[in-house]
């Protein structure tokens, strides 16, 4: 709770820093503050897992929830820090793009660490509006418009869905609290409602995770939003969403019917197979990241089939995906930042003009794409090596066809970089790109030569 | 004292390399290269004395990975074909300049060590990382430094990386599979895993995609012919000499001891896929009118015959594999490096462009011959050496393998005697070719010293490598 508490203040701030005239100031300071603030979070890791009862208990700190908030932190303090340079042409609106931004934290942070239906459904609609808000953002931009009103419209009728799924169980079991929801589904003489409003609950959570066939908003609205904005999108928030998914499904019930189960294969081999079939078809940087994410979506779908083991995985696996993510857009948004488009040309020659940035990017990409050392790689192996001890070998044969396909257009891009010339000259990039390129690539190389640092956390 | 150094000089001649600039970058690599070759002999000398020098600890513990080396005389022999071909092919390069040379040699130390570390690893994941890491910095190297046209060149190598990562993935696959039933990754342990007939039948199978893609074994060879085309010479001799031995290595050390009973009924497949290599690749070969494309057919042709004694099971045929993979690489080496010294010259690799060479350079072509005639395994050579101990092993099995096998040495003579007559035979070419430098003599007579040694006294590796042989086999016929 205190995480929350200290988050939504620091949102405060930033609003208020606007007031008091601080803009010059106001990126570091929140940089700081959420340094600070995952101090804090760290912090909490010796404290026996419980439910804080002060808050009618809302709120539960245990180690996934506190795991989960470390790494939203540190994916924010990534995000605010390239925001400095990305929005300094419109320094009237900082404070609030920043203050979103630390606002769509909170909602994260609720959506993990909820032990209450209510809290969660507060979080996620804390986070999505924020996002519609920041999709939106670029106002004078017909694309940046549509991107958050298609998101908008779809996202609150996914939003729709699940606070029907709520009222549902509420119905079947008469309590919002997620512990006493899990007591009673596994009696016997549960009410058919009670299936019913998990699956549409499932569902809105699938629309949000953008995985197959709920995907169609992403790749429009990734396209359309501003780049800082589908940086956010593809990493944090894909991940915070996946995070609650996989509580939901272990805290409301203790494990999936075998006729669910087949559902979540079919959507991941759905989401996998046609986000990478689709990506290899894009000349546009954010779209083909749009439908790899639809695709690590799938992969990550793997993890819930293997509920009670399985959170160590999705955590590194989360970390993994985000940190390359986080490396790749700092590398797309120095690049296009001044040429208005995103297409895959404005990386030819960067190898030579500018080869730091091209190897981080290069990095990334290999990191996503699955190849050893990067952290990436043994995301997928745990993955797989869960899923084949939960009997799903089949499944892991279509994730490695998969990740055989997505090579295909990650590379795309490295051969632009390096076998192609530059068509014009690359303005200079300013350092914070490359601290933040640097940083979430060394971090993921981190994880990819200790991945007990991760791993071990949750078990 | 144990193998990590090597791996460790390796790694740290990498990054030294690419800090050392464009100008110095060779130079340091072959300090390096060579350092790595003399800490080699080094811990050969260790082992021989009966000094341990493997190396065990912990890197992981859920799932439990361990960072395990094992040194015997099979893996060092393959370390010690790494990092002496490693600086012969550095050195080679020293005629030629690249841009941004000190990517390009860190590059190919980071491949060594890489290769090194494929060689050494007994613990399955680590052993996949390394295998997989290979296949990096040859990726950039034949993408950014190789020859020909770009577009043709970028379509052979990611064909290439999209080939082997996806067979290769296969094999992750397997180890996956493997763990959930051991526990563990170590070799040890998986050696002992008693599996079902079905289960050792797919383990068996994803192996062989990894390696059939590698070695290349027919019908998975599509990649190599392009690749070796369009690769810088370097590359090549990367490829060719050190890194399709990983396959065959990985088929004695990993494959066939842990689905040995896979192995044995699949046996009469897996040789008659292998020598269907032999064959096909020797009448490619034939007809091929670029030189370097027919050595890689002639690699081709050479290496099925060496899959195929991998496949016999017997003690002669594994020993004459690990003789003939050494031998293959420094011949192939040479060879490469022989195409490379006449393309520094004239420009071309189109066979029907040279010819003549002969009474321009008689010191030249006779280095030439020698290693044609090596390559054909004419005894006095390390080749016959293993090209007749595997030979040899194919007849115990059934004679006809040992016939059919056997048409690579004479196809083989036939044609590479023939591109040898239109290279440099024939009327004295029009345009002048310099007598070869000191440097490109240095690495022809290291090379060609090395396969005559061994050819006359093939003692000391078979010794090497016969104990670990042994101790494989008692594994497969368990």
């Amino acid at each position: 709770m205190q995480v929350l508490i200290t988050i939504v203040s620091l949102g405060v701030f930033c609003l208020l820093a606007e007031i008091f005239n601080l803009r010059k100031l106001l990126v570091p300071v929140t940089v700081i503050g959420l340094l600070a603030i995952l101090g804090i979070s760290l912090n909490l890791w010796a404290i026996d897992p419980s439910i804080d009862s002060n808050y009618a208990s809302m709120i539960a700190v245990d180690k996934f929830s506190n795991a989960f908030n470390s790494l939203f932190i540190v994916l924010t303090i990534f995000l605010v820090a390239l925001s400095g340079d990305f929005y300094k042409e419109h320094q009237t609106k900082i404070s609030d793009f920043i203050a979103i931004k630390v606002f769509l934290l909170a909602g994260a942070v609720a959506m993990v660490s909820f032990s209450n239906l209510a809290m969660f459904f507060l979080g996620i609609e804390v986070l999505s509006i924020s996002l519609y808000v920041l999709a939106a953002s670029k106002r004078l931009d017909i694309k940046s418009n549509e991107a958050g009103m298609k998101y908008f419209l779809l996202g609150s009728f996914a939003s729709g869905i699940i606070l029907f799924g709520i009222c549902l169980i509420y119905g079947a079991t008469g309590y919002f609290n997620v512990a006493e929801i899990k007591d009673l589904s596994s009696g016997a003489g549960i009410p058919v409602w009670f299936p019913i409003g998990m699956v549409l609950m499932i569902i809105g959570m699938l629309f949000k995770i953008a995985a197959a066939p709920f995907h169609f908003w992403a790749p429009d609205v990734y396209e359309g939003s501003p780049s800082i904005t589908t940086a956010t999108m593809s990493t944090l928030a894909k991940v915070v969403a996946m995070a609650t998914l996989y509580k939901l499904l272990s805290g409301l019930s203790s494990e999936l019917i075998p006729t669910f189960e087949m559902v979540i294969v079919v959507v991941s081999i759905l989401s996998m197979t046609i986000g990478n079939i689709m990506a290899l078809r894009q000349d546009n940087v954010k779209r083909m990241l749009a439908f790899s994410g639809i695709s690590h979506a799938g992969f990550m779908l793997m993890a819930i089939l293997s509920l009670s083991t399985a959170a160590g995985t999705l955590l590194y696996y989360t970390a993994a995906y985000a940190l390359a993510g986080i490396a790749s857009f700092a590398v797309i948004i120095a690049v296009t930042r001044d040429s208005g488009n995103e297409l895959t040309e404005n990386f030819n020659g960067l190898g030579k003009s500018n080869p730091l940035l091209a190897a981080v990017l290069t990095a990334s990409l290999l990191s996503m794409a699955g190849i050893p050392i990067f952290s990436g790689f043994f995301a997928k192996f745990m993955l797989f090596s869960d899923a084949i001890k939960a009997g799903y070998l089949f499944l892991v044969i279509v994730g490695v066809i998969n990740s055989i396909i997505s090579v295909g257009y990650y590379f795309k891009l490295i051969l632009a970089m390096y076998t192609k010339e530059a068509s014009a000259e690359k303005p200079a990039v300013p350092a914070v790109y490359y601290l933040v390129a640097v940083s979430a690539i060394v971090l993921n190389i981190a994880l990819g030569l200790y991945p007990s640092l991760v791993m071990n956390l949750l078990n | 004292m144990d193998v990590t150094t090597i791996l460790l000089l390796l790694l740290i001649g990498s990054i030294a390399t690419f800090f050392a600039g464009d100008k110095l970058a060779s130079k340091v690599a072959l300090i390096f290269s060579l350092g790595a070759l003399g800490l080699s002999l080094y811990l050969l000398n260790l082992l021989n004395q009966g000094a341990n020098i493997s190396y065990i600890g912990e890197w992981m513990s859920s799932p439990k990975v361990s960072l395990a080396f094992k040194a015997d005389g099979l893996s060092m022999a393959m370390v010690l074909l790494t990092t002496a071909l490693t600086p012969l092919i550095v050195f080679s390069s020293f005629g030629n300049s690249f841009n941004n040379s000190k990517n390009f040699y860190a590059l190919v130390l980071f491949m060594s060590f890489a290769m090194v570390g494929t060689f050494l690893a007994v613990d399955g994941l680590l052993y996949y990382i390394f295998w997989e890491l290979a296949l990096i910095p040859i990726y950039f190297i034949a993408l950014i430094w190789g020859n020909g046209d770009a577009e043709d060149r970028k379509k052979a190598v990611v064909k290439f990386f999209i080939y082997t990562l996806g067979g290769s993935l296969f094999m992750l696959i397997a180890f996956a599979y493997l763990y959930s039933k051991a526990g563990s990754f170590l070799i040890g342990d998986l050696y002992q895993l008693e599996l079902t007939g079905t289960e050792e039948f797919w383990i068996f199978l994803a192996f062989f995609l990894a390696y059939a893609i590698k070695i290349p074994i027919i019908p998975f060879h599509t990649w190599q012919a392009k690749v070796y085309q369009k690769a810088p010479t370097v590359g090549t001799m990367l490829l060719s000499g050190i890194m399709l031995k990983m396959g065959l290595y990985s088929v004695i050390r990993w494959q066939l001891p842990i689905a040995p009973s896979a192995a044995k009924a699949y046996m009469p497949i897996l040789i008659g896929l292998s020598i269907a290599g032999v064959i096909y690749g020797s009448i490619v070969a034939l007809r091929q009118k670029d030189l370097k494309k027919l050595l890689a057919y002639s690699s081709l042709a050479h290496v099925g015959l060496i899959a195929a004694g991998c496949y016999t099971l017997t003690l002669d045929g594994l020993s004459g594999v690990v003789s003939q993979m050494i031998a293959h690489g420094f011949v192939i080496v040479g060879l490469f490096f022989a195409a490379e010294v006449i393309f520094r010259r004239y420009e071309t690799r189109t066979i029907a462009d040279l010819g003549g060479i002969r009474s321009q350079t008689p010191q030249f072509t006779s280095m030439f011959m020698i290693l044609v005639l090596a390559s054909v395994a004419l005894p006095g050579t390390f080749n016959f050496v293993g090209e007749f101990t595997v030979l040899y092993s194919l007849s115990q099995v059934n004679i006809w393998y040992a016939v059919l096998g056997g048409t690579t040495i004479i196809l083989g003579a036939y044609y590479m005697l023939k591109m040898f007559q239109n290279v440099m035979l024939g009327e004295t070419n029009t345009k002048v070719f310099a007598e070869v430098t000191t440097n490109e003599a240095i690495t022809f007579v290291a090379i060609i010293a090395f396969l005559l040694f061994f050819g006359l006294y093939p003692k000391p590796i078979v010794d090497l490598v016969t104990p670990s042989l042994n101790e494989i086999l008692a594994v497969i016929n368990k």
